[in-house]
């Protein structure tokens, strides 16, 4: 089967009930997205079917076929370039083991895509499903409010220039 | 701060190239005491760090300890460069030693594996304290909160403190001047007077030829450049797009995977396996039996699981198959009561005569209380990739004591220890549980039945019920108390001791103490669990403390600091967290504050909760965290550490609890094993107080103190008590309620 994962086409054969997540890391080397549960309950594997937000441990690969599959390493706008929640990451010293984050950014970075002025109560509700042993959830809002604010003045300035 | 001196031995020698490798090996300090368990005697190192500085003046600092969050592959280089008067933009990090880099300027491998490979230069004035080290095993265990607290101070900071003097000391011969009229600054060594200025890297063959200072002078804090301050985490970038590496994530040509399940009660030996279903599934390798534990090695790790979910098995009956959680607890109020029948408890703290002191006491008071098991659940579940070579075992893991993983897997292999070689990766949390050895055994177990690599990997429901628990305890107390509420007398008796040994001592002036504990036999393995007794101990003596306040008709705050007349330093960091969350304001209705002060790892902490109850559902809305480390080598850093040390906690407060049911643990994924989420996260504020003392770690001090400030706050909003964790089986009603 043919799977489209952050813009590029991969071809894998594997039983169509695997989950996503297996074939991710195991046969398109993509280890960003991580196991945590295996029941969905922990949100490390999470990544996005046309920009929702998935549990890959238990999305069966071909429910992803002909869907554009995100994850951790396709949100960059470029090899050189972050995105604006990698970089408030950076900025707030987000993780700390570092394990669960590729799915916090997954799920936020779903969360700014329909929503660009996140409240708390918004982060509280979109990142409830992402577990972090280490604690980082403090800063994980801060990066969030953080990227939301580059994203808008990214999107002013652009308003600005096309004005 | 600074008595490090006759610990450490330093080295110097000159690498093909020129670059300057200054290396620090050192000895175990009584301040250490974790570390210092793990040293037969006195002429054996514990630890050893190196520094290079190369020809472009790059400076490669060698850290021997694991990151898993903390932050240490950052604040270890800070502590050494800082001493150098480096230039930190140019300071590189290595861990020690997976690196095939560092390994091929064979100081890696000589400082693993022994003379074979060892620079000559550094035997000479090193002598055998590596080798010995070697077979000791006790090397690049990253726990206790010990890496800034023993290899920063001891280690680091000699380093680059006798990097720079023997730098300084190449300049002066050089150009002639008196040494005293040079200065360190940014990685370069300049005379103002004559106007020269040089990279440290000029040096560095001359100054490889000099006798290294026994004694280099360490700065005092008002010199700090670096220390104190708070660059960014070298390890955050890779871990934000996915490109770092977890031992899970390891890949390897050929690799297979494997799932394991192993004997649900603890100690059981396997009998049988009917494997007859999966004989013809596509992609299955091979099913390997151990003594406890089957596992299955497929194509692909969901082969592998979905084929063992398959197999029937059986376990031999150890006797424990019967054991319930409520039979542990019954046992140990029947091992309690009876060293206490026997005077058979073990003394901990003996002050004056408790017995005395009931006679004349006010008034007395007694409490009893409860924790339950609980498990590591780090975020990464257990897992381990072998790959065995005829006599050579390979392993890749995240270790927080890979070289004790080394050792083991040779002694279960009977290889030779230099034959097999740990990767270190980074973890995926440690908590503690990755310093016990038993997914690498499992996996060079596997791993031998086949010739091609295999990654073991454990399922959550595995990681749950194959961990090592912090330990379900039962804590008594009775104290007496005068006509002014003051304690007179401390009584306390508990289950079972390990690190560190000062969790359960007050710092309350108490004229009569008996702290003593017993032994209760189970079969449920214990383990390093994140601040180890402390994580119960705070608890405890904590809310103990909280009720004997309430008992003497005073406010919490206050009560304690009338009693901590001689324990300035908790004073301090008790007075700061009042102040800074305002104690004595008045809350909205349904709302509770709750305070606690509890010293672990060297770092004292108190803590002030604010909480509400709403209906029946508990809201815990800030924490206000006073910390004394000594000194905050990175505050930053610090800071996230008392966050995720409180959130840590919290989880275990709110929700940990570890039963056991018919021998075997009841509780299997998040589901059941609940942990605190985004919304139920409080704003966490920290204070810290650099006092200047023995530094303290940071990894550890802020889960104990969490508890008892929960159960406090709740004390105060519904006047219930929580004597017994974890706080979801109570019901709690805002004391509106329960008046009205």
């Amino acid at each position: 089967m043919i799977l489209v994962i952050n813009d590029q086409d991969y071809t894998v054969q594997v039983d169509s009930a695997t989950p996503l997540l297996w074939v991710l890391r195991e046969h398109c080397g993509l280890t960003g997205t991580k196991f945590g549960c295996g029941i969905g309950q922990c949100g490390a594997c999470t990544v996005q079917l046309d920009g929702v937000p998935v549990r890959a441990c238990l999305t069966p690969v071909d429910a992803a076929i002909d869907k554009k599959v995100t994850t951790i390493e396709g949100i960059a706008p470029s090899s050189s370039e972050l995105h604006d929640l990698q970089r408030a990451w950076i900025e707030e010293q987000v993780p700390q083991c570092g394990y669960c984050q590729s799915g916090q950014i997954m799920s936020a970075h779903a969360l700014l895509q329909g929503n660009t002025e996140p409240t708390d109560a918004d982060i509280d509700q979109a990142m409830r499903g992402n577990i972090c042993r280490c604690g980082t959830y403090s800063r994980i809002k801060k990066g969030i409010h953080r990227a939301a604010a580059e994203l808008a003045s990214t999107a002013t300035t652009k308003m600005e220039d096309h004005g | 701060m600074g008595k490090w001196t006759r610990r450490a031995f330093i080295t110097t020698g000159v690498l093909s190239g020129g670059a300057l490798v200054i290396g620090v090996a050192i000895r175990p300090g009584n301040r250490a005491n974790k570390v210092k368990g793990m040293i037969a005697n006195d002429t054996e190192s514990v630890i050893n760090i190196w520094l290079k500085i190369a020809t472009d003046n790059t400076i490669t600092v060698v850290v021997p300890h694991a990151e898993m969050g903390q932050g240490v592959h950052t604040t270890l280089p800070m502590m050494l460069a800082d001493e150098l008067d480096a230039d930190w933009t140019t300071i590189r990090m290595m861990e020690a030693p997976g690196d095939a880099q560092y390994a091929n300027y064979a100081l890696g491998k000589g400082f693993i594996l022994g003379e074979k490979e060892f620079p000559a230069f550094l035997i000479d004035t090193v002598d055998g304290l590596f080798l010995t080290v070697t077979k000791n095993m006790g090397l690049q265990i990253t726990g206790g909160s010990a890496s800034v607290r023993f290899t920063g101070m001891y280690a680091m900071r000699v380093a680059g403190a006798a990097a720079k003097a023997v730098l300084l000391q190449a300049a002066s011969d050089e150009w002639k001047v008196p040494i005293e009229e040079l200065t360190a600054k940014d990685s370069y060594i300049t005379h103002t007077a004559s106007n020269r200025s040089e990279p440290f890297a000029t040096f560095a063959a001359k100054a490889a030829e000099l006798s290294q200072p026994a004694k280099p002078r360490l700065k005092v804090s008002e010199e700090f450049t670096i220390m104190g301050t708070s660059p960014k985490r070298f390890d955050i970038p890779e871990k934000v797009d996915g490109t770092a590496i977890f031992g899970i994530d390891v890949s390897l040509p050929g690799m297979k995977y494997a799932a394991i399940k192993a004997a649900p009660v603890f100690g059981a030996k396997l009998k049988s396996v009917d494997d007859s279903m999966i004989k013809n599934t596509p992609g299955v390798q091979k099913v390997v039996h151990l003594e406890n534990a089957v596992a299955v090695i497929a194509d692909g790790y969901w082969i592998a699981k979905t084929a063992l979910d398959t197999l029937t098995l059986e376990f031999e009956k150890t006797g424990n198959e019967t054991v319930q959680q409520a039979d542990i607890y019954a046992k140990y109020l029947v091992d309690l009561k009876a060293a206490e029948t026997n005077g058979k408890e073990k003394k901990d703290v003996k002050k004056g005569h408790v017995e005395n002191a009931w006679q004349n006491a006010a008034q007395l008071f007694e409490a009893e209380y409860r924790v339950p098991y609980l498990a590591h659940a780090t975020m990464e579940p257990m897992n381990c990739t072998a790959h065995i070579i005829g006599e050579k075992c390979e392993l890749w893991v995240g270790s927080q004591n890979p070289l004790g993983f080394a050792k083991s897997v040779a002694d279960a292999l009977d290889f030779d220890l230099e034959n097999v070689v740990v990767h270190n990766q980074y973890l995926g949390g440690g908590f503690g549980r990755r310093s016990f050895d038993d997914v690498a055994l499992q996996a060079a177990r596997i791993a031998k039945e086949v010739d091609y690599p295999v990654k073991l990997i454990w399922s959550r429901e595995e990681d749950m019920r194959q961990d090592f628990y912090r330990e379900a305890n039962i804590s008594r107390f009775k104290a007496a108390l005068d006509e002014d509420g003051r304690i007179t007398a401390w009584k306390n008796h508990f289950l079972f001791k390990h690190d560190p040994i000062e969790a359960p001592h007050i710092p309350y002036d108490v004229a009569n103490q008996l702290i003593h504990y017993s032994e209760s036999e189970t079969h449920i393995p214990w383990g390093y669990w994140r601040s180890v007794d402390s994580s119960m101990h705070a608890f405890f003596t904590e809310s103990f403390m909280d009720e004997l306040a309430h008992t003497a008709k005073k406010d919490p705050y206050q009560y304690r600091r009338e009693q901590l007349t001689n324990a300035p330093r908790f004073l301090k960091v008790l007075d700061l967290v009042a102040q800074k969350a305002d104690w004595a304001a008045t809350l909205p209705p349904n709302w509770g504050r709750g305070i606690s002060i509890h010293q672990s790892f060297g770092t004292i902490v108190a803590q002030i909760v604010e909480i509400e109850i709403i209906e029946d559902s508990l809201k815990v809305h800030r924490v206000v965290c006073a910390a004394d480390p000594g000194f905050a080598f990175h505050p930053n850093g610090f800071e996230s550490q008392m966050e995720s040390g409180i959130i840590y906690g919290l989880t275990a407060a709110l929700y940990g609890e570890i039963s056991i049911e018919d021998g075997a643990v009841a509780q299997s994924n998040f589901h059941d094993y609940q942990m605190v989420r985004m919304d139920e996260s409080p704003i966490i504020e920290t204070y810290i107080i650099n006092s200047d003392n023995w530094p303290g770690g940071g990894g550890e001090p802020s889960t104990p103190g969490i508890a008892p400030a929960l159960a406090n706050a709740i004390y105060d909003a519904t006047g219930l008590r929580i004597r017994e964790l974890p706080i979801k089986n109570h019901t709690l009603k805002a004391r509106e309620h329960v008046l009205g």
